[in-house]
């Protein structure tokens, strides 16, 4: 194998496929990115079992074959060289090493058998669609905070993406909880989805997915089958396992008799809560909040570190409440708004809270009070 | 100084007719046996056998359930009498403490051994309880010393006869000691503190680990440990060792209910929470399990912790038998920033914490008996 490929080029495709292979893995060609090149291409795949990233990129090809590198390295040695550069990969098939040359620069790196590669079985996609990138973001974007870490609930280790009712008819929905709170974020179901199995997509494949998105004007190829799903833009697809677990009934998480109404400016929001809970404990992030007629308080009272108080004009009309939150949650769910005021919908302080962007139901929070 | 079958002596005292008759304490008729007088114990029941043996063992036993309530009381008594020798006092249970009497003689005007065998003879006369004295030049022999001629025992170990005394006695006087560690102390031909002796350091620590380095300085009668009165807690179990293994899942998810609730029982009484909750199990061939969890809100509720190590006894598997099993929780923080928050998911944790804080509150009226999870029955 001889390739001669662009320095910016090679970075981004090295790059994805480094963070996809496992960093502590005990299986020597798991750290590996395979390279296969032919006529006038190059494909980069990386593995870890459970997520497969493959590259495709337009490179010179001198001659084509096939080899697998330490993904850590030549992202290293790629990172380190001049914008601009040209590199060249050679692999002369016997020696067992691969050459990395750019400028004066020359790697000599140690290979294993594209043989011993494991790839990713194919599977029978029940559904196929296809879905504009931003689109794809929002879903991801604002739910993703929710996800939980909690191995015992490995379920809810991923964003549940599937087909679902809503007011206006049949949506694409992500929803993700930790159990504390909860993220269910709607978008127009894309023709060819209806037929989409749930699948609970897991946070490392979230993350990955993420890095396909940037571009706005960017049509994603997504296919799902019960047991993986798969995102594609022209050159990069991530096909990924989805966790084999039932997703809760979280529609009865979400509270429908709340009525008590609170609007606020997100940020100036975001901005009093995080001031506040400076002084909070490092342990529970307790954050008060106090409402009455048109005015929030906020406040935290730390036996060990000190008090604080902030105080809002928001638009409130009914009963005298007081309720705490973690603060932490409160800022996540705040930096989730970005075009209107935020509305909180509050029944008592010990009942879940609902909060959404002004009068918008395609993305609804829900946060779970804290005693205070 | 430790009590004399302290839970036997305070019923004995209450009711004279038990005085002269073998007294078991214990729950129930597929209960364990907690403590039994000395009366009982000639015929060979010991603490932690199950009833039905200790029955057989001693067919006239008198059973008599546990008046936790009481202990307490006379335990507090005790205590205050330990106060006026000492402020330093470790207690280790209810009837067994550590009081360091370093510095003492000038101020009671007598040297430590008049003032504790003054301390048995108030403990005998105004409560009707009599305890045996250890008394030494560190906790290791104190607690061995205190042993020595129970009941009533007064045993000293002075620092000059330390090693005379060690030297041909097995090491199983090490606390701590338990039959496992026993098993690969025998495989190492130590028996006796002589042999014990023989080892060096390097050896020891190669070979035992962490226990190594201790096993080392108690074979020189060292003990370095300091007597402290209140030594910030740093977790809570309980564990039970069964009298056969057992691998009937719902017999041990009874055992994991119990501990929990035996954990959160001195959680509240401590005003302490967890933010881990730890299980831990150990085999027939004495191998150990420890799984442990963190909480995202730190807790104090027996529910909670049952929950959190059932989870992770679920996530186990089956490994068993089992010979013990533990629950425990640590990363302790003030109750007051624990259990603050629900679960969206589970929307009635909430009101099965509110249900048990109730169920405590009867408790503390009418008994530990007066309100059971039928849980705790299996």
């Amino acid at each position: 194998m001889k390739i001669s490929i662009e320095r910016a080029t090679l970075l981004k495709a090295v790059g994805q496929a480094q963070s996809v292979v496992e960093r502590r893995n005990t299986i020597p060609i798991l750290a590996n990115v395979l390279i296969e090149a032919d006529a006038n291409s190059v494909s980069f795949r990386a593995t870890d079992l459970d997520i497969e990233v493959v590259d495709k990129t337009v490179a010179q090809v001198d001659r084509p074959g096939a080899t697998t590198v330490s993904a850590v390295t030549l992202h290293e040695i790629v990172r380190k060289l001049p914008d601009g550069a040209l590199v060249q990969l050679t692999d002369d098939g016997s020696s067992g090493r691969l050459t990395v040359e750019a400028g004066r620069s020359n790697f000599s790196l140690a290979t294993l058998p594209r043989e011993d590669f494991p790839v990713m079985a194919n599977a029978e996609y029940g559904a196929n669609f296809s879905i504009e990138s931003k689109v794809l973001r929002r879903l991801f974007d604002k739910s993703k905070f929710a996800i939980s870490t909690e191995e015992t609930r490995y379920y809810l280790n991923g964003v549940y993406m599937h087909v679902s009712d809503a007011d206006g008819g049949k949506v694409l929905r992500c929803v993700a909880t930790d159990g504390h709170r909860l993220a269910r974020i709607d978008a127009d179901l894309p023709a060819g989805a209806e037929t989409m199995p749930g699948v609970i997509v897991p946070r490392k494949t979230v993350g990955e997915l993420r890095k396909l998105l940037d571009d706005d004007d960017v049509k994603i190829a997504v296919s799902v089958s019960e047991t993986k799903v798969r995102f594609a833009t022209p050159e990069i697809t991530l096909t990924s396992k989805v966790i084999d677990g039932t997703f809760p009934d979280y529609t009865r998480v979400i509270p429908q008799g709340n009525t008590r109404r609170l609007e606020v400016d997100a940020a100036e929001f975001a901005k009093a809560v995080d001031r506040v809970a400076t002084v909070s404990s490092e342990r529970s992030r307790a954050v008060k909040l106090s409402l009455d007629e048109d005015r929030l308080v906020l406040s935290v009272n730390a036996p060990d570190s000190g008090a604080a108080e902030e105080e809002l004009a928001v638009a409130y009309g009914d009963d005298r409440l007081e309720i705490g939150f973690n603060a932490k949650y409160l800022l996540e769910i705040a930096s989730q708004v970005d075009r209107e005021n935020a509305v909180f919908m509050f029944n008592s302080s010990g009942d879940p809270t609902l909060m959404r962007e002004g009068n918008d139901t395609t993305a609804v929070y829900v946060v779970m009070p804290m005693r205070v | 100084m430790d009590c004399d079958a302290f839970y036997a002596s305070v019923e004995k005292r209450d009711n004279p007719d038990l005085r002269n008759k073998a007294v078991i304490i214990g729950g129930g008729k597929r209960g364990v046996v907690s403590t039994a007088c000395y009366i009982a114990r000639i015929k060979g029941v010991r603490s932690a056998m199950p009833m039905f043996q200790a029955l057989k063992l001693c067919p006239e036993g008198v059973v008599v359930r546990p008046r936790m309530d009481v202990y307490v009381e006379t335990s507090k008594a005790i205590k205050a009498f330990m106060k006026e020798l000492t402020p330093a006092i470790e207690p280790l249970s209810l009837d067994e403490a550590f009081l360091d009497m370093t510095g003492t003689a000038r101020l009671h005007g007598a040297p430590p051994a008049v003032m504790l065998a003054k301390l048995v003879a108030r403990m005998e006369n105004e409560l009707g309880i009599t305890g045996s004295i250890g008394l030494s030049h560190n906790k290791f022999l104190a607690k061995v010393a205190s042993d020595l001629d129970k009941p009533k025992g007064f045993a000293m170990i002075g620092a000059a006869e330390t090693m005379d005394f060690l030297r041909p006695r097995s090491v199983r006087l090490i606390w701590g000691i338990g039959p496992a560690a026993q098993v690969s102390l025998d495989k190492a031909g130590i028996r006796t503190f002589a042999d014990l002796l023989r080892w060096d350091r390097k050896d020891l620590s190669a070979r035992f680990g962490s226990t190594g380095e201790r096993l080392y300085h108690l074979a020189r009668g060292e003990d370095r440990r300091r007597i402290s009165a209140n030594a910030p807690v740093k977790s809570i179990s309980k564990e039970t060792t069964f009298f056969e293994d057992t691998s009937d899942k719902d017999i041990l998810d009874g055992h994991i209910w119990r501990l929990a609730e035996q954990v959160a029982d001195r959680a509240k009484a401590r005003g302490l929470a967890g933010r881990v909750v730890v299980l831990k199990l150990k085999r027939s061939d004495f191998s150990a399990l420890s799984r442990r969890i963190s909480l995202r809100d730190a807790s104090q509720v027996a529910d909670r912790i049952y929950r959190a190590a059932h989870e992770l006894f679920v996530a186990v598997g089956n490994q068993g038998p089992y010979r013990l099993i533990g629950v425990g929780i640590s990363d302790l923080i003030p109750e007051d920033e624990a259990d603050r928050s629900g679960d969206l998911l589970d929307p009635d944790a909430n009101r099965r914490a509110d249900a048990e804080r109730a169920t405590d509150k009867i408790r503390q009226k009418f008994g530990n008996d007066a309100i059971l999870k039928g849980r705790a029955l299996r």
